[in-house]
């Protein structure tokens, strides 16, 4: 019963246009969130899914504003509990086609517990969490993605709590799709939205996303062309994990257990670390890596298949009634132990 | 007025609060049954209860082990009041093997407690009770009882298990576990039991211990396992004729959504997160998925909620249920549910508190909570089941009410009614009022906030229903259109209207039924599990020719219409309540009436004796 197949057939030809509610978008002038949103308004006709049938949930922040600015059904839920609701959502809907949006405070500090069981369950929807490693709803305190020693108003001297890396959180909760891109890199976030969407599981999609205001250039490490060019890895499944300007290619190897970076033209082709999305031990190793020792991973790092939540739970129902027929109250009520007082 | 779910008049006559309870210990002669039922009767006495014994055991000095003639018992009878026999039928049988249940069963009333040790119940043992099959394999005894099949024996090994004693010796400890286990049920004081071990085996350092420790160890098991005693005691004298069942408040809050479920043809998903005495209604669920219940086990109670609220947004009947301390972590979500005038049913199955308090005791102390535990202005409707069956209605009505306002709904059951069980007449469907659910599907004239002039309700749309593709949030937003709006007109009419919405579900409320006079001196109200309390006391007091009537208040929010009117035609008002006082500030700041409180905060059900004496004592003040 995939909601992807679900009128597929009938499903009318939209443009981006169709997607684009009528509602004043009220991001600061600058904001990251705007490509986003443009891009994700890009990527709904592709999915071939009626725009009836798609749904989009947020918490709060100023990523989670995003539903109102969809010509879809949405809901703005409240602050990091947008993976429960689409739990019950999808439960109640297996049909339908549900997207969360989620901001690194939203989705990991007051929603991390959601979060961690939405992944863990594997119910059948599309996760964006938008990182801008700052809390900007709430005027620029610091997220739990935010740098250590990170000098935020609540932290005028430094943070003093390490970050969590939301790659390696997903991971670890058993996410069925892990992946990163980048609110400035179009081409790679239309790619990455089709992928995320297109899979079959929770879809768990890190968008690196610029907070212009409380917290700019944050990941200017894949903004700065110069620093892109030297640490930006891009994951392509089969291919060898290759980085840097291409007079001094870089290679990604396994030295035992462990990453090391050489020159990749020191070594022969078959010691290279060729990327594969099923290989769940290999995308652990990837999600922890980061600038400045080692380059910052953008692309699918992890795509295998599990048992989905809604999908099991409604066959346990369609198995009972198939053997038992549908319920029915007037015999249960005097069905067992029943006597008559006259 | 409109339809409504059966009223609690009628059914319910002659149904007393439990005040006395009737124990009976039964095992083989070589049990100890003896001595466990003296001790705990010794602990009884302690405890300040009346009471009165009845020891029985075989005429042969040594009887065959297993058999029915060998079978010792000892009963008694406890109360707050005057005990003046050992009673007639059981609300606790304790059976040490399969002889012992075979001899008594019948003499427990139904949704009695039930207490097996399964250790016993094997292939020797049956055979020579007569039992060709294990009757703890079929689920006959569940169904009639709360049946609570312990391996006492192993347990007792294990707790002695470092000792230096024989299998055979630790074995023997077993009726100090199952005294343990019924004086935790009872919560009777271990001191008297334990000064007698020590006497008695003064010599026997190691005997003494082990039965210290098979005591101890049975108390824990009561109260890790969470053992609930207090239940409904029934007389069986003016019940109206038709079929029976046992019927406890848990299983009446699932039966009446899986009622709702087919009558509305939609889907429930119910979220919840376990905890005492609520878990017993998600397990209860979780057996008929044959009637579209989909049971999550929610994470926590927040995501409990918020899953029964998406799938309300996806067209469902969302349900959620806890007890107190996770209806605190739903207020965030309820709230949202306010705002998004989506149907939710919440169940309460209130327990002691503060806190995690008394997780087995029976409170009403979460009314406030209930009416206004979240921020900012956020009514909900509120409704209160006055017995174990009658949450079968209140279930069935909170769906009702939940679908046709567009509101969240909470049902304030407990710990007394989710475990006491009565029983029940069982319910003439057709006599419920249609759920009636209408999805939006017209696009002409759409708005998220368009509202029924009659209800106020907004019309529900199913995601997947095309050209009403819209959206809502906890944002405050424009009535009608449902776009964000911070304009402060705006506020102020969609915090007015949601109230009204509220207000309107008095339409649904039939006239309150009255037991006694319609004007006199002293008017009763009640609401909840302390129904057959007050009802006992209030017509005590009137076969006693006193002018006293009582009212329960099924509907706590709103409150029914005519009761202003009522509450007028006393002289004086109690309102006896398992709290500080909640009911009767509502009740006073609502109607500027003289309300005075009854209020003990045990853990226990009110007695209809303190009741009576309230009701004495206020018709002779001068207040
Ligand atoms: C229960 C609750 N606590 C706190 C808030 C305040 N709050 C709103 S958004 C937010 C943080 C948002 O940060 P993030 O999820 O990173 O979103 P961003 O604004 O950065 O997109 C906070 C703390 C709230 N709305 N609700
Ligand atoms: S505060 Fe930051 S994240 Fe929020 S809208 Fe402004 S720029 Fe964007
Ligand atoms: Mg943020």
């Amino acid at each position: 019963m995939s909601a992807t197949g679900a009128g597929a057939a009938a499903t009318p030809r939209y443009t981006k246009k169709d997607f684009e509610s009528d509602q004043d978008v009220r991001w600061c002038p600058g904001c990251g969130d705007y490509a986003i949103l443009s891009a994700v308004q890009k990527s709904m006709p592709d999915l071939g899914i009626p725009k009836e049938n798609i749904v989009f949930i947020s918490g709060i922040g100023c990523s989670s504003r995003f539903p109102y600015y969809m010509n879809t059904y949405g809901f703005h839920t409240i602050h990091g509990r947008a993976p429960a609701i689409a739990t019950g959502l999808k439960v109640a809907r297996p049909d339908l086609k549900v997207f969360v949006v989620t901001g690194d405070g939203d989705g990991l500090s007051i929603g991390g517990n959601h979060m961690l069981h939405v992944l863990r369950r594997n119910v059948d929807v599309t996760i964006l969490l938008f990182n801008n490693r700052i809390y900007g709803l709430t005027k620029g305190q610091y997220s739990p993605t935010s740098e250590l020693g990170k000098v935020t108003k609540s932290t005028p001297i430094g943070s003093a709590d390490r970050p969590v890396n939301p790659l390696s959180f997903a991971l670890g909760c058993g996410a069925t799709f892990v992946g990163r891109t980048v609110d400035r890199n179009i081409p790679h976030m239309d790619e990455m939205l089709r992928r995320a969407a297109a899979h079959r599981g929770t879809g768990f999609l890190e968008i690196l996303q610029n907070c212009n205001v409380y917290n700019h250039l944050a990941w200017n490490v894949v903004y700065d062309k110069a620093s892109k060019l030297q640490h930006e890895l891009r994951l392509e499944h089969g291919k060898p994990l290759l980085f840097g300007p291409p007079d001094d290619r870089r290679a990604l190897v396994m030295e035992g257990v462990t990453p090391r970076i050489v020159r990749a033209k020191d070594v022969p082709e078959s010691a290279l670390w060729v990327h594969d999305e099923k290989n769940l031990n290999a995308a652990r190793l990837l999600a922890d890596l980061f600038a400045p020792d080692f380059p910052v991973p953008i692309g699918v790092l992890a795509d295998i298949e599990a048992p989905i939540y809604e999908d099991v739970l409604l066959e346990q129902e369609r198995r009972a009634i198939a053997e038992r027929g549908a319920g029915d109250i007037a015999k249960l009520l005097t069905s067992g132990d029943t006597w008559k007082i006259d | 007025m409109s339809e409504t779910v059966a009223p609690v008049t009628g059914v319910q006559k002659g149904r007393r609060g439990l005040e006395r309870a009737v124990i009976r210990f039964a095992g083989d002669s070589g049990d100890g049954m003896q001595l466990t039922g003296e001790q705990f009767t010794t602990e009884t006495a302690w405890a300040g209860n009346d009471l009165a014994t009845l020891p029985n055991f075989p005429a042969e000095i040594r009887a065959p082990a297993g058999t029915l003639f060998g079978v010792s018992s000892f009963q008694l009878q406890f109360g707050s009041q005057r005990v003046y026999t050992p009673g007639d039928r059981l609300d606790c049988l304790v059976a040490m093997n399969p002889a012992a249940l075979k001899v008594h069963l019948a003499d427990l009333r139904p949704g009695g407690l039930l207490i097996v040790n399964t250790a016993a119940f094997e292939k020797r043992n049956l055979d020579k009770a007569g039992y060709a099959q294990n009757p703890l394999d079929d689920s006959t005894l569940a169904e009639r009882y709360r049946l609570h099949a312990v391996d006492m024996s192993g347990l007792t090994l294990e707790a002695l298990k470092d000792l230096s004693l024989s299998a055979n010796e630790k074995e023997r400890c077993k009726n100090f576990f199952a005294l343990g286990l019924v004086s935790w049920i009872y919560t009777r004081p271990l001191e008297s039991t334990l000064d007698w071990i020590n006497k008695k085996f003064a010599k026997n350092a190691v005997v003494a211990d082990a039965n210290t420790r098979a005591l101890k160890a049975g108390h824990a098991f009561g109260e890790t396992a969470e053992f609930f005693a207090e239940s409904y005691e029934i007389e069986a004298a003016d019940m109206p004729a038709g079929l029976y069942r046992a019927m406890t408040g848990n299983r009446a809050l699932a039966w009446g959504l899986l009622a709702a479920a087919q009558r509305s043809e939609l889907p429930v998903v119910y979220g919840a997160y376990p905890i005492t005495p609520a878990s017993s209604v998600l397990e209860e669920l979780a057996l008929h998925k044959r009637f579209r219940i989909r049971t999550i086990q929610a994470e926590d109670e927040i995501a409990a909620a918020t899953a029964a609220i998406g799938a309300a947004f996806g067209g469902a009947v969302g349900v959620t249920c806890s007890s107190g301390p996770g209806i605190a972590l739903k207020g965030e979500a309820i709230g949202l549910a306010v705002t998004a005038e989506l149907p939710l049913v919440i169940f309460d199955i209130q327990r002691g508190g503060p806190s995690t308090g008394l997780p087995t005791k029976t409170e009403q102390a979460d009314l406030m909570q209930a009416l206004y535990g979240r921020n900012s202005e956020s009514p909900v409707v509120v409704l209160a089941p006055a017995t174990p069956g009658d949450c079968f209605y209140v279930a069935y009505e909170a769906v009702r009410i939940a679908i046709k306002y567009m509101v969240p709904v909470m049902v304030l059951s407990d710990g007394f009614l989710a475990n006491g069980s009565e029983p029940w007449l069982i319910p003439d469907l057709a006599a419920l009022p249609p759920i009636e659910v209408k999805f939006r599907t017209e696009k002409e004239g759409f708005f998220p906030y368009l509202r029924d002039p009659a209800t106020l309700s907004r019309p529900w749309v199913k995601p997947g229903t095309p050209g009403l593709e819209h959206r809502i949030g906890g944002i405050e937003k424009q009535d009608v259109t449902g776009n964000i709006s911070y304009d402060p007109e705006n506020h102020d009419h969609m915090v007015r209207t949601r109230a009204e919405k509220v207000r309107r579900v008095g339409q649904e409320i039939p006239p309150t039924s009255i037991n006694g006079p319609a004007t006199g001196d002293l008017l009763v109200v009640g609401w909840g599990s302390t129904y057959g309390a007050i009802t006992a006391a209030v017509e005590r007091a009137q076969a006693e020719g006193k002018s006293v009537a009582a009212v329960h208040l099924r509907h706590l929010n709103p409150l029914p219409p005519d009761l202003g009117h009522i509450l007028r035609e006393y002289r004086k008002i109690l309102v006896p309540e398992i709290n500080s006082g909640q009911l009767v500030r509502v009740l006073r700041a609502e109607y500027l009436v003289d309300a005075v409180g009854f209020n003990r905060v045990r853990g226990l059900p009110l007695a209809s004796d303190e009741i009576g004496d309230a009701i004495e004592q206020l018709l002779r003040s001068q207040r």
